[in-house]
């Protein structure tokens, strides 16, 4: 299992393919699935020039490690790999990488979503848009989640 | 007991800074003491607590050297 959080621009592919290289025993996994999230230049009707993503440091490792550990006890999952953007970022840029190695297809599908939802859930992460007539507004909640979910969190955490 | 308190992202903007480092006394202080002591308004509905990087609820019961974390809904994938 890999987590990491990076300022630097994100090569989704090539990190998985470095990752496989270096971690997974080769032909034993027979198949990866992978999702990746990039930034969109629009959000709530409004133009988005550019965005800045604020984490809590140590929190969101811990968190995401977690919700990965949670994929592999729940499904027969050989490795996961996250790699997740900080910092300044434009339209295009790919944010987030889940990639999810299993011996077959299902468990790996059904553990790369349960990741990339409990991490858009649990991580603590902030979106900050700056519009493109240079206007900065925190984005409030993710489109999929009105924010319910998250309050339940702190009872059953 | 002495407690660090941190902000994050938009209530970070709002408090006009990023951290506090409080000293309380007594037992049983809870995060709800805690805001008391560093906001005059109402925790807002929406705002999530970590202590020590863990969820929690506004009636966990604080120890010396904790860290305490406000924050809005998180926002990130």
């Amino acid at each position: 299992m890999k987590v990491a959080i990076t300022k630097e621009p994100l090569d989704p592919y090539k990190e998985v393919v470095a990752y496989e290289r270096e971690a997974l025993p080769p032909g034993k996994h027979g198949g990866v699935v992978i999702f990746v999230g990039t930034m969109r230049d629009f959000n709530d009707g409004e133009n988005v020039r550019s965005m800045n993503l604020d984490h809590y440091p140590g929190m969101t490792e811990r968190h995401i490690e977690r919700v990965c550990q949670e994929a592999m006890d729940e499904w027969d999952v050989m490795d996961t790999l996250v790699v997740h953007r900080v910092g300044e970022m434009v339209p295009t840029d790919p944010i987030v990488l889940v990639a999810v190695w299993s011996a077959h297809r299902k468990d790996s599908f059904d553990a790369c979503r349960y990741i990339i939802n409990y991490l858009k859930e649990r991580a603590p992460f902030w979106k900050c848009e700056i519009t493109t007539e240079g206007k900065k507004h925190w984005v409030e909640h993710n489109s999929e989640d009105p924010g319910v979910a998250q309050r339940k969190l702190q009872k059953t955490a | 007991m002495d407690i660090k308190v941190r902000y994050f992202a938009s209530l970070r903007d709002r408090m006009g800074r990023a951290e506090d480092q409080v000293s309380l006394d007594g037992d049983k202080v809870t995060v709800a003491d805690l805001w008391s002591k560093v906001s005059d308004e109402p925790i807002a509905e929406n705002i999530l607590v970590a202590v020590n990087m863990e969820y929690t609820d506004t009636s966990h019961e604080l120890k010396n050297g904790d860290e305490v974390a406000f924050f809005p809904p998180v926002t990130g994938g």
